[in-house]
This record gives structure tokens, C-alpha cells and sequence, in this order.
């Protein structure tokens, strides 16, 4: 029961933070709420008894992601008078079609006749997931290193500023 | 009732949606990145859900470490390339870069 109730909890720290997210005006207040929707993700993780996945999610997302976002939303903030007039138009055909996913989606959910067996008991995953990491799954492993690897240095080629020096013919880059 | 795979389900649904709702109302490519992040995040509920549930085995778990992997990788080009949008345009405005159009 109060099981249950944790579950109600979390559930409504992931939901309540995301429509925040999603309406606010001031992107700095939506960036903090989809910080509070991945922990309460985390929290999700967590009463699934996926402990590993939990903690990965809020080192990474959190410790990582989010904290990138926050910085790209202060490093990108324009004056508030040169900031674009506001609008209703984009509601509409984003309204209709979040919608209509929603509804598609809870038609699937609740239609369907989910062949769940008893629940086991929670254990500690780690063990099984880092076994898993170096049997089956070796080879994504060790790609997602390389694709992680690719990624920072694309990230830091996007990012470097080329000054034209006008005494010489090259340019310089500066990194 | 007592909470069951439908509840986490419902929880991702309602996510996805947000997401998708956001990636097409915002403006802002950082918002529209949060909204991505949103859907990101609704999946790997679904996947962990459906290996604690139904599956009884870990590889939704581990499908979703490989997912926030990803996340994580996308996250940082994403971002980068926002930044060197900002350098270029001035503004994050995803209405704005549209020199591409004729």
C-alpha cells in the first residue's frame, strides 16, 4: 500500500514538472522542472527495483545532460527586447497531435492484454548488468565508447572560432 | 488497483506526449532539445517497465543504459551546434536559420 503511494508520488513528480517544462515561457524555469521530471524518472527506475539504471540516470542525465542544458539556455539568452513576439498559432498543431498521440497511446495501454508473469523480487542488478555488458553485449559496448569518443570531438570541432588574421593569407584557429 | 505495468504505461505516455507537444510548440532549439530529452526519458521508463513486468530478464535495462548513453552523446553535438547557431545568428531562435530556404 504505501508502496503504491510512492509510486503516486513519484509518478507525479516525473508528470507535474514536465508540463512545466513543456508550457513555461521563461526557458531557465523549464530547464529546473525537466531537472525534477528525471529524478523523478530516476525515482521510477528506482521503485522498478532497476537500482543500477537509476543511479546511471542521475549521473548522467542529471550530472551531465541537465547541467549542459542549463548552461547552453544562460550561454544563449537574448535581451528581453529583441525576443521574438509570442504567438498561439504553434499551439494548435502541436495540441492536436500531442493529443491525439496521447489518446492513441492509452487506447493501445489499456486495450491490450499484457502478458505480465508474477513479479520476482527486486535485486541488486549491477553485477548482471556489467556481466551482460562483457558477454552479450560486448559489441554495443564497445561501440557506444567509440560513438561517445566521436561525439566530443565532433562537439568540440563545432564549437572552435576561426579569427582571419589580416597580415597573413591563412587563418588562424583558435580552439 | 494495485500498481501494475498499464501505471507505468500511462506515466510514459503522458511524457511522450509532453515531449512531442514540446518539440513542436517551442521556438527556442534548447527547448526543443528538453522536449527530445522528455520522449528520451518516456522510453526508457517503457523499457525498464517491460523488463520488470513481462520480460523478467535485463536487457531492458541494459537497452536503457544504452540509451541514456546515447542521450547523453546526442545531447553534447546538439548543444554544440546551438552554440556555434547562437554565434552565427545571435539569437537561439530555430525560426532564425533559415538561410538554407530560397
Amino acid at each position: 500500500m504505501t508502496g503504491d503511494l510512492i509510486f503516486y508520488l513519484l509518478a507525479a513528480l516525473t508528470v507535474i514538472p514536465a508540463f512545466w517544462v513543456v508550457l513555461s515561457n521563461n526557458l531557465v524555469h523549464a530547464g529546473f522542472a525537466l531537472l525534477f521530471t528525471l529524478l523523478g524518472v530516476a525515482g521510477l527506475f528506482g521503485w522498478m527495483g532497476a537500482d543500477f539504471i537509476a543511479v546511471t540516470q542521475l549521473m548522467v542525465y542529471i550530472g551531465g545532460v541537465m547541467v549542459l542544458i542549463l548552461f547552453a539556455v544562460m550561454m544563449t539568452r537574448v535581451p528581453k527586447g529583441d525576443r521574438p513576439v509570442r504567438g498561439l498559432d504553434r499551439y494548435v498543431p502541436a495540441g492536436f497531435f500531442s493529443l491525439a498521440t496521447m489518446g492513441l497511446l492509452y487506447k493501445v495501454i489499456t486495450g491490450t492484454q499484457w502478458a505480465t508473469k508474477g513479479m520476482l523480487p527486486a535485486e541488486p542488478t549491477t553485477a548482471e548488468i556489467g556481466k551482460m555488458f562483457m558477454t552479450n553485449y560486448i559489441f554495443p559496448f564497445e561501440y557506444v565508447s567509440l560513438v561517445l569518443l566521436s561525439a566530443m570531438i565532433g562537439a568540440a570541432l563545432l564549437i572552435r572560432e576561426r579569427r582571419v588574421d589580416p597580415d597573413s593569407s591563412e587563418e588562424e584557429v583558435q580552439s | 488497483m494495485t500498481v501494475g505495468l498499464a501505471h507505468f504505461l500511462t506515466v510514459s505516455a503522458i511524457l511522450f506526449s509532453l515531449g512531442l507537444f514540446a518539440v513542436m510548440k517551442r521556438r527556442n532549439a534548447v527547448g526543443i532539445l528538453m522536449g527530445v530529452e522528455l520522449m528520451l526519458n518516456a522510453s526508457n521508463i517503457n523499457f525498464v517497465a517491460f523488463s520488470r513486468y513481462v520480460a523478467h530478464s535485463i536487457d531492458g535495462q541494459i537497452m536503457a543504459a544504452f540509451v541514456i548513453v546515447l542521450a547523453a552523446a546526442e545531447a553534447a553535438v546538439a548543444l554544440a551546434i546551438v552554440l556555434a547557431m547562437y554565434r552565427n545568428f545571435g539569437t537561439a531562435n530555430a525560426d532564425t536559420a533559415n538561410s538554407l530556404k530560397r
